[in-house]
């Protein structure tokens, strides 16, 4: 690492700081080990997500205003989730005299996957996991920033977390019975349609039971959070980790 | 009753929710199989689109050639504004033939009419000849799906039922006795129908002709055996020319059912001898929707069903939980635009999961309507309570010493905290699920000490 190489302000979404420290460390010390320079800028809050997703994108200016001033001297951002990054680029409101910044940040940010295989261009990460692992695809990461190919689409098959774990000696990559549904975090709607999504996460969490998944991995803590959470609650045996966290510890 | 009650009734029956969600899985399946035997699966969609797109911009000429080439096609046109001026004219034609027994194929906008119950208090009896259709009928329920009205039932459900009214052998659940049967009660209806209503799947605007898209051939037999045909179409059915038809049936029933193309795809062009056509193109709110800019692509749905196949919440829901005339994704963007108030709960029965914009054939961006209806719900029926709390929650976050303080506030009661608080009944979260272990710091504090 040296001075000259891009700086990288690291976003670490408002529940990952709160409930999942771990998570925001494994994603800095992996950055790191790659030889990025990294700055976690302090005064960052939340995204606005929640708010927008609820029907009130309208009182987030100013949450959305502070993001763009605060991550606007940095090269690159970079989170450990796609739906807050999601929510970055497709649903900050428009910030009057801040369009160039808005501009350049909608560029620049970057869910961890993506930034590890289309800028740093990792393809074959060296490094050893000896476990059975079951992917979940968040959706935001999946159609909406497109980490994996969707499957109502009829497009070349790609997965980019995939190609980042399947290189992973003594990694054991499980394909689902449906490999990309909704777990049923959504957000508020884990809330407001609170029977809905327990059966979904239930449905979600059965398929990686049923092919004895031993570690349940994914982009986004949230959706983790919500399958980890009915785990929990049910007594099953299962792991979970973020990718993050996956990576770094193989990479050592 | 509201999305999420409904929902939560439907789930309690959770052998049958889950043969529902497995169901049209099935069918969502064998879509995802058979799009991928077209390698220009995706060049078709775009194509639809952009030839939807053509329409809705130039719909006031499309609309006029098509009346104009019809006209010239010996076919009557009559224009209705709402469902109820759209079923005065049904009635007004069905009097003038002074018919008092019609048989219906499948027709989505005749439900959204409620033509059924209206003409029924007219003296006049309406048979749906689908098979779904006809069962649900049989129920008095609307259809809880657009191409499959009954999906909802299952076999023995449907055994019962057509004991009760057919005289079908008690428990006998074999899918071709029940359907035969089916046919012979349909076949007198069939014979005694002067006048039969079908809908519209393609008005072509060069030709002045109509394409009715059927799977049983009933929209056919209705139409052949009766003296008048009256065709109930949206005004944004049009497509230009007939040779755009390839490209909308190529992608209607793969995107449907699976099947590369349903079968029968009948053209109306002009009556037989002695015969009358009739088509009534209803506006019923399409010309606002049309004028809303972030939700006017709606109207390029061709009502193939894919996105409710394919919705994790719709199966899990079913149709009636939608409580509108058109269920699931495009339901939830199109009933608001109807009925806002009464269909307020709608765009939020969903995760933004981004499957029914990947799935539809003509590439409406539904998530994202379903995101943008929500800041239009909110603006005029917003609970005042929700809002504010909102309001404060975005404020909290824009100071960064008051997120810290709420952080720690919140870590430090989650773990002080009896358990029974946090899993009280109304905590909706901790009813089956536990929360996150918390941590002893946040990442902030963590990088303050390690980092800076």
């Amino acid at each position: 690492m040296n001075i000259h190489s891009p700086h990288i302000g690291l976003f670490i979404p408002c529940y990952v700081d709160q409930f999942y420290p771990k998570v925001g460390v494994a994603t800095l010390e992996l950055l790191e080990n790659l030889g990025c320079r990294v700055s976690y800028p302090m005064d960052q809050t939340c995204c606005g997500q929640p708010m927008a997703n609820a029907g009130y994108e309208r009182d987030t200016i100013g949450t959305s205003e502070r993001f763009i001033d605060i991550f606007g001297e940095y090269d690159y951002v970079v989170a450990p989730s796609g739906s807050c990054v999601l929510h970055v680029k497709e649903h900050f409101p428009k910030i009057q005299g801040k369009e160039e910044a808005q501009h350049q940040l909608h560029h620049k940010i970057f869910e961890l996957t993506e930034f590890l295989t289309d800028v740093l261009k990792i393809d074959k990460p060296t490094g050893k996991f000896p476990h059975r692992v079951g992917y979940h695809a968040s959706c935001h990461g999946q159609r909406g920033l497109r980490l994996a190919s969707s499957s109502e689409m009829n497009i070349s098959p790609f997965n980019k977390a995939k190609m980042l774990l399947e290189n992973l000696e003594g990694l054991e990559w499980v394909e689902l019975s449906r490999k990309d549904e909704c777990c049923g975090f959504g957000g508020t709607f884990a809330v407001t349609e609170e029977a809905l999504s327990l059966r979904m996460g239930k449905d979600r969490l059965e398929d990686h039971l049923a092919h004895e998944v031993e570690i349940l991995t994914g982009g986004d803590m949230s959706c983790i959070m919500h399958l980890q959470g009915i785990a929990s609650r049910e007594g099953r045996k299962i792991q979970f980790m973020h990718l993050a966290e996956i990576l770094n510890q193989a990479m050592k | 009753m509201s999305h999420p009650q409904a929902a939560s009734e439907f789930l309690k029956d959770q052998a049958k929710a889950k043969w529902h969600d497995e169901t049209l899985w099935f069918v969502r399946d064998k879509r995802d199989r058979i799009s991928k035997s077209i390698p220009e699966w995706e060049d078709l969609r775009n194509l639809a689109s952009e030839i939807k797109d053509n329409v809705l911009s130039n719909l006031e000429n499309y609309l006029v050639e098509f009346e104009k080439n019809a006209l010239k096609n010996g076919i009557h046109i009559h224009w209705a504004k709402d469902a109820e001026e759209h079923n005065q004219i049904v009635l007004g034609i069905l009097q003038k033939q002074k018919c008092t027994a019609i048989v219906k194929s499948k027709s989505i906008l005749t439900e959204e009419c409620h033509l059924n119950p209206y003409l029924e208090k007219n003296g006049i009896e309406v048979v749906d000849t689908d098979l779904g259709e006809r069962i649900v009928q049989f129920l008095n329920q609307p259809p809880s799906h657009i191409v499959l009205p009954a999906i909802h039932l299952k076999k023995g459900e449907i055994s019962e039922l057509f004991h009760e009214k057919l005289a079908t052998e008690k428990g006998n659940e074999d899918p071709a006795y029940l359907t035969n049967a089916a046919r012979l009660h349909l076949r007198e209806k069939f014979l005694g129908a002067k006048v039969a209503i079908t809908g519209v799947n393609f008005g072509v605007a060069e030709t002045g002709e109509f394409v009715v898209c059927t799977n049983e051939g009933n929209a056919d037999m209705g139409v052949h055996l009766a003296d008048v045909h009256i065709a109930c179409m949206g005004i944004e059915k049009l497509i230009p020319r007939r040779a755009d038809l390839g490209v909308f049936l190529r992608l209607l029933a793969r995107s449907a059912t699976g099947q590369p193309v349903t079968n029968y795809n009948s053209h109306f062009r002009s009556p037989s001898p002695g015969k009358e056509i009739h088509i009534v193109l209803l506006d019923n709110g399409r010309t606002a929707q049309l004028a809303r800019e972030k939700f006017r692509n709606s109207l390029k749905c061709i009502r193939c069903g894919a996105c409710m196949n394919t919705c994790p919440i719709y199966r899990r829901s079913g149709g009636y939980s939608y409580g509108s005339t058109v269920p699931g994704p495009i339901g939830s963007i199109l009933s608001p635009g109807l009925d806002m108030k009464k269909h307020s709960t709608l765009p939020f029965a969903s995760t933004l999961c981004g499957s029914c914009t990947d799935v539809c054939p003509v590439k409406i961006n539904i998530h994202e309507q379903l995101y943008e209806w929500r800041q239009e719900i909110t603006k005029t029926h917003g609970e005042l309570g929700k809002s504010l709390s909102m309001k404060l929650a975005s404020a909290l976050f824009k100071s960064p010493l008051a997120y810290k303080i709420s952080g720690n506030v919140m870590r430090s009661a989650l773990k002080n905290l009896p358990k029974s608080l946090i899993y009280h009944p109304i905590n909706s979260w901790g009813k089956g699920r536990n929360l996150p272990e918390t941590p002893s710091e946040s990442f902030k504090a963590w990088y303050q000490k390690n980092r800076s």
